[in-house]
């Protein structure tokens, strides 16, 4: 079984430094990097199913070329090698352009399932995953609390999550599924696996490599941009209650009121 | 004279979901500033219902019954008739719920229709040009946000608008399915309802919400008696969903749903950093904590230091004391 984790290094965001350049793009030298959250789960779920079934696990990033640091954190969980797209036309890219170019790597590729995070603390779209999908018309299985493949049936099936519930769906591989963290906390890399992360193969490609053209894709082709950004409204003061339970219950009721909650 | 698309999603029971209403409302008000007009789309094996109540909201609704959504995942098949039924008009503007099913469409729609996306809106405003203001880095930006060309598509949050029926409700058109329905279809082989997991707490006014601090099943008893009387949902941080306390469903924060609530009222809940992405712009913020340092003191309305059990219980008697 071979899988492909699509994997977006962002910024730290416990570092809580994130913020966009003049140009409306991400500033990437104001915030320490790290692999997106929950692409982590999904990275898990991949490594647990080729423990289980036997196979290898592909790591696929666009992003700037000092991303290959970032990635050496997701190879040393177990992943066996990296893929890294980066071109200097992709900075300011959309989701579109993203979709597009993910695609085409992974068209260079082999695979009898893509994953994906439920979206990225970044951006929080949420939505390249299904772009993805619908460009390589393979099944597009989202929310996952639980996967299940049957290489020898050639079919997967995935528990994926609803507002009241869930679904059980099913297709045929090769698919695309998108993991949400249900499916399990990250482990920690090995001492062993950061050091055999080091010489682990993270292949490099430009958008020529992958028969793109930069009118078409990346910055200059973006089918979005930011207008404007700013810093949310600040909160007004908090006010901070001691004494009896009941004093505090009275406190709450009575904001609740002022404001016409209750 | 843009024309503003509205895909409105069904509920389960086929009514359209109340997200959609409220897109619709602020699709009505966009057409309206821009000199356009507000078009309501619905797809799925039987739109019927679904389509009359959204036309309480819009003038217009093309109502697609696709019998490929029966048996199968809504998104794909239902993005394949809203590219056919947008295709005639590549100006066009969609918009749709910010949920997991919108947010699969979009994905979808975005590649078969050209269209970029701006994804997640916390609010959309036309000024010769559509405006859509988003959150970033988890709420530590907010952008403006506008497209390059003609033609996008827009998720929006819950909870942005105040849904407002038309006084007298539109038209619904009955349209047969069309275009280039080629893209694998995902079977749905068993449907599975849980309990507990009901109320959306994306779509709720009010949420009580419960963390580490709340220590088990047994005290979300006392978050679910505050939610009821309230009139509202009940949330929870990873740590105690982690814990098996309360379904994933009820998640609030950075892996969880971001949630907009009128009132947020957070019992044993710290406030640490992935938790707060996902509920800081609600309106008021009300924490009862042991600890007066915790971060949630930062930027909740009303901090009550002490036990969440000993407030939580005198906060229903006073809360049934007002009602009775």
């Amino acid at each position: 079984m071979h899988i492909v984790v699509l994997t977006k290094p962002v910024p730290d965001p416990a570092a809580a430094a994130e913020r966009l350049g003049p140009d409306g793009r991400l500033d990437r030298a104001a915030s320490p990097t790290v692999v997106n959250g929950n692409d982590e789960y999904a990275l898990e779920a991949a490594l647990k199913l080729v423990e289980a079934h036997g196979g290898e696990v592909t790591l696929l990033t666009m992003a700037p070329p000092n991303a290959a640091d970032t990635m050496r954190k997701a190879l040393a969980m177990g992943a066996t090698r990296g893929v890294l797209v980066a071109d200097p036309a992709l900075a300011g890219s959309c989701v579109r352009s993203t979709d597009e170019v993910l695609a085409a790597a992974l068209r260079e590729l082999t695979f009898d399932l893509v994953f994906s995070g439920f979206d990225t603390s970044d951006g929080n779209a949420g939505v390249v995953g299904a772009a993805i999908a619908a460009r390589l018309r393979l099944p597009y299985l989202s929310n996952a609390a639980k996967i299940e493949p049957d290489p020898d049936a050639g079919r997967v099936r995935v528990r994926r999550i609803t507002p009241t519930g869930y679904d059980v769906v099913e297709a045929p591989m090769p698919a695309l599924v998108v993991c949400t963290q249900v499916l399990g906390e990250p482990r920690y890399p090995s001492l062993k696996g950061i050091m055999s992360a080091r010489s682990k193969e993270i292949a490099s490609r430009s958008l020529a490599d992958l028969h793109l053209d930069v009118a078409t894709v990346g910055g200059a082709a973006a089918t979005t941009e930011v207008l404007d950004s700013r810093k949310p409204p600040a909160r007004g003061a908090t006010r901070i209650v001691r004494g009896s339970a009941e004093e505090g219950a009275a406190e709450i009721v009575a904001l609740l009121a002022s404001r016409r909650l209750i | 004279m843009p024309r503003f698309w509205v895909v409105g999603e069904p509920n389960a029971d086929g009514s359209i979901s109340k997200l959609s209403t409220e897109i619709a409302t602020l699709a009505r008000s966009l057409a309206a500033a821009a000199g356009g007009e507000a078009v309501g789309v619905v797809v799925a094996a039987d739109p019927g219902r679904a389509a009359g109540e959204l036309a309480g909201f819009l003038p217009r609704v093309i109502a697609v019954a696709e019998p490929a959504i029966a048996g199968n995942a809504w998104s794909i098949p239902a993005a394949e008739q809203v590219a056919a039924v947008i295709g005639s008009d590549p100006d066009g503007l969609v918009l749709l719920g910010a949920g997991p099913d919108g947010r699969d469409l979009a994905g979808t729609l975005a590649v078969l229709s050209g269209r970029g996306v701006l994804a997640n809106a916390t609010a959309v405003a036309w000024d010769a040009r559509l405006v859509v203001e988003m959150s970033a880095f988890g709420g530590k930006v907010i952008t403006s946000s506008g497209f390059t060309g003609p033609g996008g598509i827009v998720t929006i949050r819950p909870n942005m608008v105040t849904a407002e029926p038309l006084p007298a409700p539109g038209t619904v058109e009955d349209r047969a399915p069309g275009g280039d329905a080629t893209l694998p279809r995902v079977a749905v082989v068993d449907r599975v309802e849980e309990a507990g997991a009901a109320a959306s707490i994306e779509e709720a006014r009010i949420i009580v919400s419960g963390g580490r601090g709340v220590g088990g099943p047994d005290g979300f008893e006392l978050v679910g008696e505050l939610a009821a009387e309230l009139g509202g949902a009940v949330g929870a941080t990873r740590a105690a969903v982690d814990s098996g306390w309360i379904p994933y469903s009820q998640q609030i924060g950075q892996t969880g749903k971001i949630v907009k609530p009128h009132l947020y009222l957070a019992l044993g809940i710290s406030g640490a950093i992935q938790h707060k992405v996902g509920m800081q712009t609600a309106e008021t913020i009300i924490a009862v904590n042991r600890d007066p340092d915790a971060p949630i003191a930062e930027f909740a309305d009303l901090l009550v230091v002490g036990d969440l059990f000993e407030v939580g219980r005198a906060l229903l008697v006073a809360l049934r004391g007002r009602s009775g």
